[in-house]
């Protein structure tokens, strides 16, 4: 296949214009979604029960997938360097427990992190380019980029434009991301699509394919800072999309749903839909991450149950 | 023209609302006669789990009301009790009461919860307390509520024994799930359509009918639930109950409601019942402030 000779598979090894960035090639890819049928398919493989040791495995493994969030303006050091303390060792009673996948925050905490996480292998993750509303200069977008990646950020999550998007400005949109990939250079990039403001499904699915074809490493479902945040169905429409993007080009996409994912039963229904779209290759950190926030500590409270046999309460969890 | 009778199905009260068992099973409900009454809910773990979910979030929502609010709603449930004494008398009687006995314990009833609401915002200038130190400190006890409370109804009788126990437990500020009788649970079961129209916040109250065999194990050993009303276990299970529910430090409550009489109002109903489930924090306060 042609396309694998263009596009290399690893983030570091990504060379700017190798790769056939196209916006035709996106909206050609981007037909309408049929919302009833998503919406069906994501209720019903939710209902799907993960029991005993599937459960367990499936548990940990949602572990080692979140992006440990905290985005407020009330942040400091000192809060997150607990957050990053609880990334390294999510229970420290239970060595099995693995680490997260990555702590996601504000740019000026970048430097924290990268020091408190140093040889743990999770993964230092920031917002940028006017998170989360994205209403800023595209320069001032980059110029964030360059600094967020230059003080120690592995991965990058930016917002798109959806004042342009949702105008019909495509292009920009398109451009946008593109530009930020190359200020990325190494950093992976992830870019939210903010899906509770577009609509509808169609502009979920164009979104999607937008953003892969400008050069996106994963596409994110949400900030988390609106009323509507990841949606089993969005998330099932979005890797869809990415299964698409896969068949055409031979690259594999990564996915975050995040915001709003709360509880473990919730987790596990996430995985089963990432499962039954993409299979197997996708089940794995690199490729699949859930940002969220407390729900950690509900995981763990499910995992120590699973091992004590008891149900367990949040005072024996560290707040975060 | 013969009409078909509508009869209720008896399920749990969770969070303020009326949902089956999540695990779909039931148990017959028979009268001392052997005749079947009813199928009830035969709660499983994991509506157990979603009770005490529901009571831990709605917890810091009523202790945080006012003592005077909260002895208006009981006082509410009492009257909403008194307007549906005909439906649970009836209950009763089905399941082997007689007549006057089933208007004398909804007598009962109905009083129980008229004295708990009265002592809402009586008991803690009964148990608080300013006490004398040696030091220049302004020195005070408080009652506070200990947070979520599991009681285990006993068998007979199956409603005053419910309402004895949960009521003050709840004028505390403390949320409760209740296991019912599980011979007797139908009058208790319609007790909840009472609290859901008696302005009890949703979670505050949350029933649980099936088989105490298989539930009390998973409440004692609940480590969100703070204390366990073990009035209604079989004797030779409360130890342990008592054992399992060290692993979080639970209050273990004991009431011998058999030899002290659920009756007699003179000792079945007192402000100590109230006093089981507060915690007492003490404060050191510098004077002068």
């Amino acid at each position: 296949m042609a396309s694998e000779l263009l596009i290399p598979q690893s983030a570091s090894g990504f060379v700017p214009g190798a790769f056939r960035r196209s916006l035709g090639d996106a909206l050609e890819l981007a037909h309408g979604v049929d919302a009833v049928a998503a919406e069906e398919r994501a209720a019903s493989l939710a209902k799907r029960s993960l029991k005993k040791d599937a459960k367990v495995w499936g548990l940990n493994l949602a572990i080692s997938m979140i992006d440990l969030t905290t985005l407020e303006g009330k942040d400091t050091r000192g809060k997150v360097l607990a957050l990053c303390q609880k990334a390294r060792r999510p229970d420290p009673s239970d060595p099995e427990v693995p680490h997260v996948g990555a702590v996601c925050v504000y740019p000026t905490m970048v430097p924290f992190v990268k020091e408190a996480l140093r040889g743990s292998g999770v993964k230092t993750a920031a917002v940028a380019t006017g998170f989360p509303s994205g209403q800023t200069f595209t320069s001032i977008k980059v110029q964030e980029t360059r600094e967020t990646v230059a003080a120690g950020a592995d991965e990058i999550d930016m917002v798109i434009d959806r004042g342009a998007f949702l105008s019909g400005n495509h292009q920009k949109v398109f451009d946008e991301v593109a530009e930020v990939k190359e200020a990325c250079g190494p950093a992976h990039l992830k870019v939210i699509l903010e899906t509770g403001e577009l609509a509808n499904y169609d502009q979920v699915r164009r979104a999607s394919l937008i953003a892969m074809y400008a050069g996106a490493d994963f596409i994110k479902t949400s900030t988390g800072k609106v009323g509507t945040n990841a949606t089993l169905p969005v998330t099932l429409v979005m890797l869809e999309a990415i299964r698409d993007f896969h068949h055409a080009t031979g690259k594999k996409i990564g996915m975050k749903p995040a915001g709003g994912i709360s509880n473990a039963k919730l987790a596990l229904s996430y995985l089963v839909v990432l499962y039954e779209t993409l299979g197997r290759d996708w089940m794995t950190p690199d490729l699949f991450r859930l940002g969220a926030s407390s729900l950690l500590n509900d995981i763990l409270m499910q995992l120590r149950k699973e091992r004590t046999g008891a149900y367990q309460g949040p005072d024996y969890f560290t707040i975060d | 023209m013969t009409r078909l009778a509508v009869r209720k199905t008896y399920k749990l009260y969770i969070n303020g609302e009326f949902p089956r068992t999540e695990s779909g099973r039931f148990y017959p409900v028979r009268a001392n006669g052997g005749d079947l009454l009813a199928n009830a809910c035969r709660g499983s773990r994991k509506d157990l789990r979603n009770a005490v979910v529901a009571a831990r979030k709605a917890q810091s929502g009523w202790s945080g009301k006012t003592a005077y609010n909260r002895g208006q709603i009981l006082y509410r449930i009492a009257e909403v009790c008194e307007s549906r004494a005909a439906e649970l008398a009836d209950e009763l009687r089905r399941q082997g009461a007689s007549a006057v006995e089933a208007r004398r314990e909804i007598d009962a009833v109905i009083d129980r919860w008229v004295y708990y609401a009265g002592w809402s915002d009586k008991y803690a200038q009964v148990f608080g307390s300013v006490n004398p130190v040696a030091g220049p400190y302004y020195n005070f006890t408080v009652p506070e509520p200990t947070g979520v409370v599991g009681v285990v109804a006993p068998e007979e009788p199956s409603l005053l024994g419910l309402v004895s126990r949960i009521a003050p437990v709840i004028v505390g500020g403390n949320t409760v799930i209740a296991i019912t009788s599980e011979s007797k649970p139908l009058a208790a079961i319609t007790m909840g359509e009472v609290f859901e129209t008696s302005d009890v916040p949703a979670g505050v109250i949350n029933l649980i009918s099936g088989l105490k065999s298989e539930l009390v194990p998973w409440l004692a050993a609940h480590m969100d639930v703070n204390a366990i009303d073990t009035t209604g276990v079989a004797d030779e299970a409360v130890a342990k109950v008592q054992q399992t529910a060290a692993e979080n430090v639970k209050r273990v409550v004991h009431f011998d409601g058999a030899s002290i009489g659920w009756d007699d109002a003179r000792r079945a109903q007192s402000p100590y019942a109230i006093l089981d489930f507060q915690e007492s924090k003490t404060v050191w306060h510098p004077m002068g402030m």
